[in-house]
């Protein structure tokens, strides 16, 4: 059986290291020196943000579709995702572990849409929803 | 052809300085961010140069602060167009840090505090170009701005500049990091606009 | 409608549209009201944004986002936008903007942070400071519809002259309760002190899990988190709690 659905909601606990897969050092226990501080950091926007960047490659509004971390198997809207920035390149962290679950990077010529943090987008299929 | 906001000036300012293409001058010291900024003690902070051989090179915070610093008043590029001139920093020179090290490495992935990569050639952190820095205008480097330490490649747009700086692992490969696996440029040369793969 | 406009979206890929400032009203000292005539304006849902861009003669160019502050209304468009003193671009709309300049607009879009109509449920909008915007489209599209759904209003500002439109606020409206908090200075003879809000002030308000309300909360980030834990110690569902994060600043 699969766990049951969280939505996404702040976590008291701070985000994990998530380590690049050619970290040299990943093979190593978790950082434990690294530490965010949640009460000063407040510097992120959410995934509404993301609308308008999104509303350029996509004729559904993607912020209300669900997505599924990829680090800590969270499911919510991507609304819902915190949003670093500005622009042209905007992350999307899981508001749970801190994994990427998406970056949009807006060139002049080209966008770039990385998904690979989310196991798979629900859209609402029919009206606008 | 975007309409023009009659009187909208942004934050910049007319500037004297030479600019790269598509750059506009700001005076202030804006933050961009990839994921919530690390508070890293410096009592655990390790940098570390590992090569092709697996073979690895660490220094301790009083170690780095143990070696000669130099100090250096560079012009900063930022990919999202603002340029900020004469900003003054102190920092350990990677010619330094990679005087001893045996490697026939052409590029370094460079990792950060808080899972942040970047790639770039071995030759660009030579010859006087790139510095392990920790200080900004006179004061201990802010966490916002990538401190206790960060990486200085000012002849790169800054994402360049790795925040947060953990470690370089030198590699024959040029494997494309955080941006750069999303579209930025793997070199990044403000003075030829690389801003993005293909430019 | 709304609903059929914003469905006729689909398959047109947004594009930036040119907006006239018609007219401006003045909401706080720092607040104005900016109000477009947009051409061909597609219709919104209350909540929904839209993203400006401003480009100054030598080409520089930059975007933000503003919600949409009235109900939907024909090709007329209100945001209200807050003067932040450090920000770039929110000095410029809210203090040198004249009637008859241009903007360029794209939207609307975002559709997870929207009362729709047809919702049947109780609903509690929390603002910080000019969270208010996007949560006033929707105390406008309830009263414009004349739906009888119950909604409340907690809004946090740091002093009585920072209300934004304090005037059709504190207007008779059925079915809407309207509680004001104050952070620094609250108003003579005013029965709380001054402080950010508690869970109290939450409690007093939230209405209870079982009627299975939605939770509308807008503001400045630390804010909303803060609001947001509040709603989720007294019980709210998080699926029912639905926020929008302004950043540090909101600029």
């Amino acid at each position: 059986m699969p766990e049951p659905a969280h939505h996404f909601q702040r976590s008291a606990h701070h985000f994990q290291h998530t380590p690049h897969p050619a970290d040299p050092f990943a093979d190593e226990p978790a950082v434990t020196d690294v530490q965010y501080d949640d009460a000063v950091d407040d510097d992120y926007e959410d995934g509404n943000a993301l609308a308008g960047p999104l509303s350029e490659l996509f004729a559904v509004d993607v912020v209300s579709a669900q997505g599924q971390c990829t680090g800590c198997g969270t499911t919510g809207p991507i609304a819902q995702l915190r949003v670093y920035g500005p622009g042209p390149g905007l992350v999307a962290r899981c508001p749970v572990c801190g994994q990427v679950v998406l970056r949009v990077v807006r060139g002049t010529e080209s966008a770039w849409l990385d998904l690979r943090g989310t196991v798979s987008l629900q859209f609402r299929l029919g009206a606008d929803r | 052809m975007a309409i023009v906001s009659r009187g909208f000036q942004g934050r910049r300012r007319p500037s004297d300085h030479r600019l790269p293409p598509g750059q506009y001058e700001t005076r202030d010291f804006p933050v961009l961010s990839a994921g919530p900024t690390p508070r890293v003690d410096r009592d655990a902070w390790r940098f570390s140069v590992v090569t092709e051989g697996n073979e690895r090179r660490s220094w301790t915070w009083s170690e780095l602060m143990a070696l000669p610093a130099e100090d250096r008043v560079v012009d900063l590029h930022c990919v999202t167009k603002w340029s900020k001139f004469d900003t003054p920093w102190r920092g350990v020179s990677l010619d330094l840090l990679l005087r001893d090290v045996d490697t026939e490495a052409e590029f370094a992935l460079v990792h950060s505090y808080g899972g942040y990569t970047t790639n770039l050639p071995l030759k660009d952190l030579l010859d006087g170009q790139a510095w392990i820095a920790y200080r900004y205008d006179g004061r201990d480097l802010a966490p916002e701005h990538g401190g206790p330490a960060r990486l200085l490649v000012p002849h790169l747009y800054l994402w360049k500049s790795a925040k947060w700086v953990r470690s370089l692992q030198l590699s024959a490969r040029d494997e494309p990091g955080f941006w750069e696996t999303a579209g930025y440029h793997d070199y990044g040369d403000p003075w030829r606009e690389q801003r993005y793969q293909g430019d | 409608m709304a609903r059929a406009a914003v469905s006729g979206r689909l398959g047109e890929r947004l594009r930036w549209r040119v907006a006239t400032l018609v007219g401006q009203r003045v909401e706080t000292p720092a607040a104005r009201t900016l109000v477009l005539d947009v051409p061909g304006w597609p219709g919104h849902l209350a909540g929904q944004h839209v993203d400006l861009r401003l480009t100054a003669e030598d080409g520089y160019s930059t975007q933000r986002s503003y919600s949409i502050a009235s109900a939907p209304d024909g090709a007329s468009l209100e945001l209200t936008v807050q003067r932040v003193s450090e920000g770039e671009v929110s000095p410029y709309l809210a203090q040198d903007l004249l009637d008859g300049d241009l903007l360029e607009l794209r939207g609307p879009v975002g559709g997870w942070f929207v009362w729709r109509p047809e919702q049947s449920e109780p609903i509690l909008l929390v603002a910080g400071g000019s969270g208010i915007v996007p949560l006033m489209a929707m105390i406008r599209a309830r009263r414009q519809l004349g739906v009888t759904t119950p909604f409340r209003l907690l809004y946090s500002v740091r002093t009585p002259e920072d209300r934004m439109y304090v005037d059709e606020l504190q207007a008779p409206d059925p079915g809407l309760e309207v509680t004001f908090l104050y952070t620094r200075q609250v108003p003579e003879d005013w029965p709380r002190f001054p402080s950010r809000i508690t869970e109290k002030d939450m409690a007093a308000v939230a209405w209870p899990p079982s009627m299975l309300a939605t939770s509308y909360i807008c503001g400045p980030t630390a804010f909303v988190e803060y609001a947001a834990d509040l709603l989720v110690e007294l019980g709210q569902p998080p699926d029912r709690i639905r926020t929008e994060r302004f950043g540090p600043t909101g600029d």
